[in-house]
């Protein structure tokens, strides 16, 4: 019993252990591909190409970010995708149809974010739908939504040197004497949420509970834990999230259409899994989840330049997605065995 | 014993019309240790319930302190200073041992959460109470034993001034329990008033000061434990007394066949090189302290488990089990001692989880029969005296040992030839216990074999032909019915190397 004891406690000192088997793949994952694409791909390896990958991952990202919540606990967000266009489509629409100052649009598109995720959350927790059910009804009601206020037209968010514009600098930099294809501002700000949240997931109350509800919600609840506000909690950082993804997401394309959104969840939610975020709830990480991001998001923007066809790119996504997640199903495997 | 610290007077409930409690009550006084005591279904873990604040009660009063209460969640009970030990274990298995003990009362380091602190303050716990379990441990990863005294550490951390205790021993082991009782005397001097439910006879008289006895829903009366007999507490509980005698003599004659051979098996470092013999019509009762090694050995015959290495013959003839399915073709069946885990659907109905493993009995055709499936289930509902409004009734809604019944009738549905019981009255009161035993007597009359894992020794001497006794995982005693004694047992539970 005795060494038993010692056993467990040499596990916890590894390095292996603290970063987790699964994580530490991912991340050798994430490098061999980046110099895999650095070496062999054509005009790959160039400073601007780092921008556009950083450039097609900031939304993706928002939203993985918060959907990691949601999945801890158990649950599932599909609105995010159409709410994160949603949420820019209004506030884009308030900036140029009733000419409401931009700053307030941006935290506005946020808030609206987040108040979706309240609904999301009341639903799921006390009105106790699935939520599969609850938020792929938000998913039809914000992509509807989008298109009835913008009048089913595009909306074009102004360029960085027009007035408004400027809020585009909180994604990308661009100024004289700065190289050409920009500053990643955006990158900066994506790592400082995302180490804000993995406090909060990890070093707080809210988190703990989120986590503790996700492994045995009964158990928890006996415990004293009131886990219905914590459910709700978990949805509305996945909203708030999906808003500034939407933002990010203006500040990036500038043109936004009525309708679409539809499928960047799934993307979202492939980072997450990817990243080591368990479906049955329980476990999870902010920096896996951002790890499974990047890896999309440099295959996405790395297949190209060796040549290989859109079609190809999903298909191989597809199996990195399958493949990522039998190495942890193994992991558990033998972890349980030991 | 103090004055009076909790009465609770009178109480209803009705789940969905179904009386559960009928003038149900309750008087705990500071420093006590008070048995509540009836059959499974009784109403006890639903009057604590209540208590507790996890049901709302239809009737009744409650006075806690000199105060009319009545809490609304359990953190209301808990920061009033009540708290409950479940029958059922309540764990987070993905947070650390240190984590689930004191989840909804984090040690803070300003507004973060100071896990290091709570592993040790956990750590200084466990040594107070003479644990030895690592904070940092995931839950998960623990046994079912170890998880309970988990439980129990963490209730005691509150500085509860009452602690109720559903059923605290049925997952541990008999050093355990003395552990626990030394614990419990400890909390009692400190005068602290404990609830202790159990429908183990011996620890009644071990531990408890009086004892309370309900019968369907209804407070029948309270005793002095001193001044009263096992009997005197039987025939309150079930209206009759129930007689329990041990096996002096194995039933099985010398010539019958061997069944189930298993040689040199070998599972990771929990069983090492063990070799057994078991014949038709025999129960061989497994004793053995908790971690000996039992339950694993029962996994791997049983598939559930891979096995390193090691031989299994079925009537002579070499099987290859690598899972459960290879091994219920074979004819073994295997009764879980962790239901909620391993052993029932608490989503399903009787009838589903009934039937579960013995689906193609019941198909004709292409469809299910199902109202077959209905009658096998109220065969068994009836001959195992299961406790449910109706077979359709979800498992979940079932007091705890009626949900042993509903496994035991799984199994039985299936008809094996050999038969795994891994503690199968744990959680179950006298009167059906003797039923249970009746029924294995039966079982192995009509020529089925059985290997009966147990922790309760008079349940080992009551019940088997011959006994194997483990310890750390090796077979460290086989011996007969009739010379078997308690202390033969505990000392071959404890030979180590
Ligand atoms: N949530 C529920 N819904 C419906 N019926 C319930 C529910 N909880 C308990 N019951 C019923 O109430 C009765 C009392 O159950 P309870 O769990 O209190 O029994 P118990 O005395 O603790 O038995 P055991 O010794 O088997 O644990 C049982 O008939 C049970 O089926
Ligand atoms: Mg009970």
């Amino acid at each position: 019993m005795e060494d038993k004891i010692n056993q467990t406690q040499k596990d916890h000192g590894s390095l292996l252990q603290a970063i987790g088997t699964q994580k530490l793949v991912a991340i050798i994952a994430l490098v061999v591909l980046f110099l895999f694409f650095w070496f062999f791909g054509e005009n790959f390896a160039k400073y601007s190409t780092i921008i556009s990958i950083l450039d097609s991952s900031y939304y993706i990202g928002f939203m993985a970010i918060g959907v990691t919540f949601v999945i801890i606990t158990g649950g599932i967000d599909l609105s995010i995708g159409t709410s994160c266009i949603c949420c820019s489509l209004i506030t884009g629409t308030l900036f140029t149809k009733a000419g409401l100052p931009m700053p307030v649009c941006v935290v506005l598109a946020v808030l609206l974010g987040g108040l979706f995720g309240l609904a999301n959350g009341i639903m799921v927790s006390v009105m106790k739908l699935p939520a599969f059910i609850a938020t792929l009804g938000t998913m039809m009601i914000t992509r509807g939504l989008g298109s009835i206020v913008t009048n089913t037209a595009t909306v074009t968010f102004p360029q960085a040197t027009a007035s408004g514009g400027a809020f585009r600098s909180l994604f990308k930099l661009k100024a004289p004497g700065l190289p050409q294809a920009g500053i990643p501002t955006g990158f900066i700000l994506l790592i400082i949420l995302a180490v804000a949240m993995a406090v909060l997931l990890n070093k707080t109350r809210p988190g703990r509970y989120i986590l503790s509800l996700g492994s045995n919600k009964e158990a928890t609840r006996l415990s004293g834990v009131d886990v219905m506000k914590y459910e709700t909690l978990a949805f509305v950082i996945s909203g708030l999230f999906a808003g500034l993804a939407g933002v990010s997401y203006a500040a990036v394309y500038s043109t936004l259409m009525p309708g679409t959104g539809n499928g960047f969840e799934l993307d979202a939610i492939a980072g997450v899994v990817i990243g080591g975020t368990s479906l049955a709830g329980g476990v999870g990480s902010i920096a896996g989840t951002l790890i499974g991001v990047f890896i999309m998001a440099v295959l996405k923007t790395g297949l190209p330049f060796i040549g290989v066809q859109p079609h190809y790119q999903l298909l191989i996504t597809g199996f990195v997605l399958v493949i990522a997640v039998f190495v942890d199903v193994l992991n558990r495997r033998k972890q349980g065995k030991a | 014993m103090g004055e009076v610290i909790l009465t609770m007077k009178d109480i209803d409930k009705s789940f969905a019309g179904v009386y559960a409690l009928k003038k149900a009550g309750l008087e705990l006084k500071r420093g006590e240790v008070h048995a509540l005591m009836g059959e499974n279904g009784a109403g006890k873990s639903t009057l604590m319930k209540i208590l507790t604040g996890i049901y709302s009660r239809d009737e009744g009063i409650i006075v806690f302190e000199g105060q009319k209460v009545q809490f609304k969640n359990p953190k209301e009970a808990q920061d009033a200073g009540i708290v409950i030990v479940h029958q059922e274990l309540n764990m987070m298995n993905h947070l650390t041992v240190a984590q689930n003990i004191f989840i909804g009362r984090e040690r803070m380091n300003g507004r973060l959460v100071d896990d290091k602190k709570m592993a040790e303050d956990a750590a200084e716990l466990f040594r107070k109470l003479n644990i030895k379990i690592d904070p940092k441990e995931n839950m998960g990863r623990l046994t079912v034993g170890r998880q309970q005294m988990c439980e129990i550490a963490k209730a005691i951390s509150t500085e509860a001034k009452v602690i109720v205790f559903d059923e605290p021993t049925a997952a541990l082991t008999e050093s355990e329990i003395n552990e626990l009782f030394k614990i419990i005397r400890d909390l009692r001097d400190k005068g602290i008033g404990i609830i202790y439910i159990s429908h183990r006879m011996d620890e009644i008289n071990q531990i408890t000061d009086r004892v309370t006895v309900m019968r369907d829903g209804e407070y029948v009366g309270t005793l002095i434990t001193e001044e009263c007999t096992k009997d005197d507490i039987i025939r309150m509980m079930v209206g009759r007394t129930v007689y329990e005698a041990p096996k002096i003599i194995s039933s099985v004659p010398e010539d019958a066949p061997v069944v189930l051979k298993v040689e040199n098996l070998n599972v990771g470092r929990a069983v090492k090189d063990l070799s057994f013999e078991l014949h038709k019509g025999e129960i061989l009762g497994f004793s053995g302290l908790m971690g000996a090694g039992r339950t694993e050995s029962a996994r791997a015959i049983f598939g559930a488990d891979k096995k390193d290495s090691g031989e299994i013959f079925v009537y002579g003839k070499k099987v290859d089990i690598r899972s459960p399915k290879d091994a219920v073709k074979a004819g073994i069946g295997y009764l879980s001692e962790d239901r909620k885990r391993y052993g029932v659907i608490v989503e399903k109905s009787v009838v589903v989880n009934t039937t579960m493993s013995s689906v193609p009995q019941f198909t004709r055709g292409l469809f299910l029969d199902n109202k077959a499936e209905v009658r096998t289930a109220e065969k068994y509902v009836k001959a195992l005296k299961t406790k449910t409004p109706s077979v359709h009734q979800q498992v979940r809604n079932l007091s705890g040992g009626n949900q042993q019944k509903v496994v035991i009738a799984k199994w039985l549905t299936r008809d094996c030839e050999i038969l795994i019981f891994d503690e199968p009255t744990r959680g179950i009161d006298v009167g059906a216990k003797s039923e249970i035993y009746t029924l294995m007597n039966e079982l192995v009359k009509q020529g089925k074999s059985i290997i009966m894992i147990s922790s309760e020794l008079t349940e080992v001497l009551r019940m088997s032909d011959r006994i194997l006794v483990m310890c750390e995982g090796r077979k460290t005693g086989e011996i007969n019915i009739d010379e078997a004694t308690q202390e033969k047992i505990m000392h071959a539970a404890t030979i180590r190397n």
